[in-house]
């Protein structure tokens, strides 16, 4: 394994103290012809190595908009960082050159995507992609580079690395894509992944497979980990805590355990109840009644409010509802957690 | 030419999934041809098109509104001279009214296109929509059938064609040329339709249709149809642009109209060989033809451009 | 792959014999007098006209006339013209010039529209996007019978800067305004394309891996998204090859190029079905080769693709 502790002082401003990965207060906004979309309005996350923070959400509250603006790789225009910093280890991200802060990408902050299928350049080998990183971030010959690449696919379970390093993404299954992602991910042993509905296209039990990769991984390496989904049930298992997102602000965030059995936000606790359950057979589906909104046109006062059970006049009006401590650790954006932790 | 449809078949960038909206019962179902209408009303070069294309058959339908003279009468004493009364761009080499002969050559230009594109737009419809509906052995004669037109290439079979069916020396050659670029221009317009077919054919609706008890000729005309016409729509008013520079290729080549008909390739291939003494004959019909190919081929784009959802 | 060859080449075989017939049939159906048309004013004796007649096949049925053809072609002997000359001098003499003339073009005009589309492709919406997009919107709607003549009057007479007419051995600087003019008419649609494919390459998924790798700029586009979106244009600019070799016949004209669509075009004028159908069977040939292998080509370009 290569050095990487040269390439970590060479950042100025570098804490050893400081938390691995700070987002403060984030804002992304996309302009378009339509108005203005304000994708992430106040967000915050904090990460340290070892652990799994999940992001969970619905489709369009601003996850994956959080985890590109983190990596530095938001389309822009139309998408811009109006507010907010990303702090790796102290370091403001945004605030360094491009040719600095392109450094800091997949060597120490990495990121793997959805669809595996789409996220891979279908008209280069599998070889050639992981190759790639050796050769432009450390300077290797193709022959290191290849070698390194195999032992890589081993790492992430492909069987018969050596023969596939030739192949093409797309003929690789599904589960052995999202795997040969990963390898690409982890090449240069960076500190932190975030994983971005890793599983989301996947067969449940290749899902499993998957996630367990993952856990295994991270271990290994003390990385710290960022689960993006939507998906309540693959969280549980292996997140350490949660961050629920909705309409671009983090409404809950707990340990995980916590979160699952006292939730302290209504919209929490909404999704945890829309979990279809065995021993609910012949009932009706709970579901949370109208749609997120969109986001040009977010609510004022409480964005979840034209939908919450629990809302009264306060929650329509501005400002919307701060963080309140729950607990150490525990935050809920709600005027009213102490009711809805109470039932 | 077969170029010119190749810009049809071009593909814009894909885009973004759109955010989910929240859905606001006062508001009217979009539908795709209504947001394209709202996209092309908009788009200036919609509007910039289609003025162009309305005036230039209003030069075709009432060439007398434009102040034109006769553009056969032509008096050799007047030859190459300069402009006069309403011969505001002067007079050729056999001394007509070059004005009036770029004004009226407006009517045959159109005339020939239109036409021409309706059949080939009859034909590239029976053909497209019979290979993509049937498929199997069908769609595999007739997918060898256009492979066959498609070998030879076009401005050659264009030639040929015209030239032995206008081989009766009286007539002025519309009829010719009309049927010639009709039969040889359906081609790229049947493999727009027969792909949108089976792109249609294999959705959930069709099938859901066929199970509620729909015939072919319905599936055909009121659930497949629909859904292909618009790429096809581009496809045809495109071809009415690369129509009109045809029959003047043709023309200027000699095969296409002929005899007293006015046509701008007549014109611009009569100027030819005059063209250092007065090259007013020759710049004029050309301006005018190139204006008219542009206006037919923006029209098209703006169409398709207001169709293309992925260029949200 | 072998099977794919295989297919495609009885397809091809199909689509000669049906092409060649289809112009065979045009050029010597409901012929009057050819022998009439081919002496001019001058009367035919009977005898000269029998023996003609023998020559030509021109009493026996017509699909007995088209097998004698056939039979001809395909085993080298392309016959001779009404004018009495042999089809294959005259091919060899028209070939080359015509070779050349739609190279150049081709090569120009491939440079151009690449270059110029993957800029726009780059920076839609730019003042370059634009100002080319409507500088082929132009191109594509002047006819290549105004195009021709007016850079002709323009370039060759009026500035001078080339030389009016190439003629038979033309030099290369000769042939320089022709092919440019031939070039306009690929040029556009082949820049259209490159910034089509260009332009959504760019918003494909790889390349927001490829920036999460932490590529520079210059690699992501001049490695990934190029390599990805010059397929299309280059199977494109294979099939404008064989186009542009028939598409040269008002070129040639214009330019006094002595060339196959010269050479053609005189041909029908003139209803010498031997050399129109001699001719049009090497373009046939010509363009389904070019269409194959620019088949073969993509397979190979994309991996995908493969044919079974």
């Amino acid at each position: 394994m290569t050095n990487i502790t040269a390439q970590i002082d060479a950042l100025p401003g570098l804490d050893p103290h400081a938390p691995l990965l700070e987002v403060t207060n984030l804002h992304v906004e996309f302009r378009t012809q339509y108005g203005i979309s304000r994708a992430v309005n106040g967000a915050n996350f904090k990460l340290a190595p070892g652990e799994t923070l999940a992001i969970l959400g619905e489709s369009g509250c601003g996850k994956s908009v959080t985890a590109q603006a983190i990596m530095g790789i938001l389309d822009s225009p139309p998408g811009f960082v109006t507010q907010g910093e990303v702090k790796y280890r102290g370091v403001d991200l945004q605030k360094l050159p491009e040719n600095e802060r392109r450094k800091v990408r997949a060597n120490q902050i990495a990121m793997i995507f959805q669809d595996a299928l789409s996220a891979l350049n279908p008209v280069f080998t599998v070889g050639y992609q992981l190759g790639e990183l050796f050769r432009v971030h450390r300077g290797m010959s193709r022959g290191d580079a290849k070698r390194r690449s195999v032992e890589l696919l081993d790492q992430v379970k492909i069987p018969a690395a050596r023969a596939r390093i030739g192949d093409f993404p797309h003929q690789f299954s599904g589960g052995m894509r999202q795997r040969v992602m990963i390898a690409m991910a982890l090449a240069l042993d960076p500190e932190v992944l975030i994983a971005d509905e890793p599983t989301t296209a996947l067969d449940v039990t290749v899902q499993a497979q998957i996630m367990g990769l993952l856990a295994e991984l991270q271990q290994q390496r003390n990385m710290g980990l960022i689960l993006i989904t939507h998906d309540m049930g693959v969280v549980a298992d292996v997140a350490d805590r949660i961050s629920v997102m909705y309409a671009g602000k983090v409404v809950e965030e707990a340990p995980v355990y916590d979160i699952y059995a006292r939730p302290a936000h209504p919209y929490t606790k909404a999704l945890l109840e829309s979990i279809p359950r065995l021993d609910k057979k012949g009932q009706e589906l709970n579901v949370i009644r109208g749609l997120p909104p969109a986001l040009t046109a977010i609510p004022k006062g409480c964005a979840f409010n034209p939908r919450c059970a629990y809302a009264q006049d306060a929650c329509r009006q501005d400002p919307a509802p701060p963080p309140h401590i729950v607990a150490p650790g525990r935050t809920a954006r709600c005027h009213f957690w102490t009711e809805v932790i109470g039932e | 030419m077969s170029d010119l449809e190749a810009v049809a078949a071009t593909q814009g960038p894909t885009g973004q999934p759109p955010e989910p909206r929240h859905v606001d019962k006062r508001d009217k179902p979009r539908s795709l041809a209504g947001d394209a209408w709202n996209d092309l009303r908009r788009s200036k070069v919609f509007w910039f098109a289609a003025i162009l294309v309305v005036v230039i058959v209003a030069m075709a339908a009432f060439p007398a509104l434009f102040g034109a003279g006769d553009p056969r009468d032509c008096a050799l004493s007047r030859q190459h001279g300069s402009p006069s009364g309403t011969a505001f761009f002067g007079y050729d080499f056999q001394g007509c009214d070059v004005y009036a002969k770029t004004i009226y050559g407006a009517r045959a230009s159109i005339e020939v296109g239109v036409l021409a594109t309706l059949l080939s737009g009859v034909i590239g419809l029976a053909f497209g929509l019979g290979a993509g509906y049937f498929g199997g052995w069908v769609d595999a004669f007739l997918s060898r059938f256009v492979d066959i037109v498609l070998g030879i290439p076009f401005l050659l079979a264009a030639i040929v064609l015209a030239k032995r069916l206008s081989s009766d020396p009286t007539n002025n050659g519309i009829t010719a040329v009309t049927v010639t670029l009709g039969v040889l221009g359906w081609t790229t317009a049947a493999r727009i339709m027969r792909s949108s077919v089976i792109a249609s054919k294999n959705q959930d609706y069709v099938a859901a249709a066929r199970m509620l008890g729909a015939g072919p000729a319905r599936l055909m005309m009121r659930h497949i149809l629909p859904n292909s016409i618009a790429a096809f729509i581009v496809v045809l008013t495109i071809l009415l642009g690369t129509n009109i520079a045809t029959e003047a290729t043709l023309s200027f080549l000699g095969i296409g109209l002929k005899g007293d008909a006015v046509s701008w390739g007549i014109a611009i291939s009569e100027a030819g060989p005059y063209v250092r003494v007065a090259p007013a004959p020759l710049i004029w019909p050309s301006v005018f033809l190139a204006a008219t190919v542009l206006a037919f081929i923006m029209l098209g784009d703006a169409i398709r451009d207001a169709f293309d959802p992925k260029l949200r | 792959m072998f099977r794919y060859i295989v297919r495609r080449l009885l397809q091809m075989v199909l689509t000669f014999f049906g092409a060649t017939f289809i112009v065979y049939a045009l050029m010597f159906a409901n012929q009057d007098d050819p022998l009439q048309a081919l002496a001019g004013e001058r009367p035919i004796t009977p005898n000269v006209r029998a023996v003609l007649t023998e020559r030509y096949h021109l009493d026996d049925p017509f699909l007995l006339q088209y097998w004698y053809y056939m039979k001809g072609l395909l085993t080298g002997d392309f016959g001779t013209s009404l004018t009495q000359r042999k089809i294959w001098d005259m091919m060899e003499q028209a070939w080359p010039v015509t070779i050349r003339l739609a190279l150049m073009a081709i090569v120009i005009a491939a440079t151009v529209a690449v270059v110029a589309g993957v800029i726009s492709g780059i920076r839609r919406g730019s003042v370059f996007d634009n100002v080319t997009l409507v500088i082929t919107l132009i191109l594509l709607s002047l006819p290549i019978v105004v195009l021709a003549p007016i850079a002709q009057l323009i370039f060759g007479i009026k500035l001078g800067w080339f030389p009016p007419t190439a003629g038979a051995h033309p030099s290369f600087y000769a042939l320089l305004l022709p092919a440019l003019v031939l070039g306009s008419l690929v040029i556009a649609t082949e820049l259209r394309v490159t910034r089509a494919s260009v332009a959504e390459n760019l918003r494909s998924d790889y390349v927001r891996t490829a920036r999460a790798k932490g590529l520079t700029r210059k690699r992501v586009i001049g490695v990934h998204v190029l390599r990805n979106s010059l397929i299309p244009v280059v199977t494109l600019i294979g099939v404008d090859i064989g186009g542009l070799m028939s598409g040269a016949i008002v070129t040639e004209g214009v330019f006094n190029i002595p060339g196959v669509g010269f050479n053609l075009f005189r041909g029908i004028r003139t209803e010498d079905g031997p050399l129109v159908v001699g001719f049009v069977s090497i373009l046939v040939i010509v363009f389904l080769v070019v269409n194959l292998l620019v088949d073969l080509l993509y397979a190979a370009l994309d991996p995908r693709i493969r044919y079974e």
